[in-house]
């Protein structure tokens, strides 16, 4: 695994240095907190189970964080780096393909980590943000998020030629999400005939997952959520596995 | 071992669909030398030099770089060679010390990249960002990046394509002094000029078949092909005058310029002296050889570029 760490210490530099990536990643979450949290408070709330409205949005918010960084920025980038011959000039060097999609996946995992921990400070400090679960259990569901949707995006890098496609490839799988899942606006608010629906897109359960155990919830009742997104983290991986193309 | 060839290729092929890009090429490359593929574009010289690299895929053939087939032992042989590629490209807010510090990180040997940017003329762009570079800045970083490992075999694929012939021509030098530090340098160019300085040897590739390999002086001897003197003068002259001198083969008046064709190499002594005997006055007078443009244009049959 020689050239791992220094490419993915690069890659993190080169994220940053993206302002729109590194906007969306780490300010926007932000943002909306800002914006819906000064508009609805954090008062216990019968209409969200006895907890407040940012109790609920920033796991939710989490998981349009791991939304943007697996599908948007992690496609992007990939298929960016194909398009103008980065990827063949690596392919030139002794560095392997794994060496590479690791240091990408670390990154990504980093930036959204980051991302996540940014957007639970601010609830903290503006919002006194509650937090009633298990940091390991939050952790290990974040984790999970994380890989089925990087397998994901990987698996759209492969397929998409160029980074233009790559972008418009993952904005129409994006959008819907965020907007159907329960991650932008709370799933209570949504009509019965769009959560049905939003079953099955694969950002749902993160929004499950992610608010249940931020709020206590144990693994039992999510049983479902962990099957979902392992299936797509290991269908996807092995999807990526046979697409991924370094020209 | 040193004796041994660094490349040796025999009935190299590759073919994509129908199309055999390179069609049963065979040569070898002698330690330290400068060794020139030339062709026009389409030509086959990408191909082959890819499968020496071991980027692609060879169809046919058997293929011996540093005496490791880059079929079988990429990772091994990438260790060991450096490589320019045609088309290629860093993130664009890279910065050309972290480009060289990570490709640096990829080899198991690698030398300090401080001294290569000095060599480079790069030093006042180590904080730049990649995308900020003009081309020759970008080709002289990818030059750079192909040394970082300390290679014993360098790989240049249209190296000098898109710089200005100042620029070029630095190339050279800097070319020559690689070669002189000890390695192997292998390049491509369809610039025929770059290939008669360059190169100690040089092979000529058309269609995806070798159609000459020798050093730039013999493959333009071996042309056979007659020097020029070209000259002005105020009042016509008369062409007979020449066609006696030892060598000349004919003589082609063109309004007040006079083109002498010759074989000799003491041609243009020749007829500046019947010009002095005869007292006549002449201006502009040059001698034009043959060069290895004349040599593609005799074997292929076809102009190098168009």
């Amino acid at each position: 695994m020689r050239g791992f760490w220094k490419l993915a210490l690069t890659e993190l530099k080169l994220y940053i240095r993206e302002p729109i990536a590194s906007f969306f990643t780490l300010a926007f979450p932000i943002m909306l907190l800002v914006l819906f949290g000064n508009i609805y408070g954090n008062k216990p709330n019968a209409f969200f189970g006895g907890l407040g409205f940012v109790d609920t949005s920033v796991p939710a918010y989490t998981a349009i964080i791991i939304g943007t960084t697996g599908l948007i920025s992690l496609a992007i980038s990939v298929a960016s780096q194909r398009e103008k011959g980065v990827l063949r000039r690596y392919k030139a060097t002794p560095l392997r393909p794994l060496a590479f999609l690791g240091a990408q996946v670390i990154t990504l995992y980093l930036m959204t980590a980051g991302g996540m921990v940014l957007l639970i400070l601010t609830g903290k400090i503006l919002y006194h943000l509650r937090f009633a679960g298990n940091v390991l259990n939050v952790w290990t569901g974040f984790t999970l998020s994380c890989a089925a949707f990087f397998a994901l995006g990987f698996v759209l890098a492969g397929l998409m030629p160029t980074a233009r496609s790559a972008q418009v490839a993952a904005m129409i799988l994006y959008y819907p999400m965020m907007f159907l899942s329960g991650a932008a606006i709370p799933r209570e608010v949504l009509p019965a005939g769009v959560r049905s629906f939003a079953k099955f897109l694969p950002m749902t359960p993160v929004v499950n997952l992610l608010r249940g155990l931020w709020n206590g919830d144990g693994w039992t009742g999510h049983g479902g959520d962990v099957l979902f997104l392992a299936g797509i983290t290991l269908v996807f991986s092995l999807i990526a596995a046979r697409t991924f193309r370094w020209e | 071992m040193s004796d041994q060839p660094v490349i040796r290729i025999s009935g190299l092929r590759k073919t994509y669909g129908d199309l055999a890009a390179v069609d049963g090429v065979s040569f070898e490359v002698r330690r330290g030398e400068i060794f020139g593929l030339v062709g026009p574009n389409g030509a086959g010289k990408t191909t082959t030099i890819e499968c020496l690299e071991g980027l692609r895929q060879a169809d046919g053939g058997e293929i011996q770089v540093l005496g490791l087939d880059p079929r079988r032992d990429g990772p091994a042989l990438r260790e060991k060679i450096g490589a320019q590629l045609q088309e290629s490209a860093l993130p664009d807010r890279i910065r050309v010390w972290e480009a060289l510090d990570l490709f640096a990180s990829f080899y198991a040997h690698s030398v300090p990249w401080e001294p290569l940017l000095e060599q480079l003329g790069l030093s006042e762009k180590r904080n730049a960002a990649f995308g900020k570079l003009s081309g020759g800045q970008k080709q002289r970083l990818f030059i750079a990046l192909a040394l970082v490992n300390d290679p014993a075999l360098v790989f240049f694929d249209e190296l000098s394509t898109g710089l200005d012939p100042q620029a070029r021509r630095s190339m050279w030098d800097f070319i020559r002094a690689v070669r002189s530090a000890g390695k192997t340098v292998f390049l491509t160019t369809h610039y025929m000029e770059e290939a008669e300085r360059l190169c100690d040897r040089v092979a000529v590739i058309d269609h995806g078949r070798l159609a000459a390999l020798d050093t730039p002086e013999n493959l333009i001897r071996g042309l056979g092909a007659e020097n020029r003197v070209v000259f002005s003068t105020e009042a016509p002259v008369d062409p007979g005058m020449f066609r006696a001198l030892p060598g000349v083969t004919r003589v082609e008046p063109v309004g007040e310029r006079t083109i002498v064709y010759g074989r000799d190499d003491r041609l243009v002594v020749e007829v500046v002296n019947a010009l002095s005997l005869d007292r006549i006055k002449f201006r502009d007078l040059r001698t034009e050889q043959a060069d290895l443009e004349d040599v593609f244009l005799a074997l292929t049959g076809r102009e190098m570029r168009g």
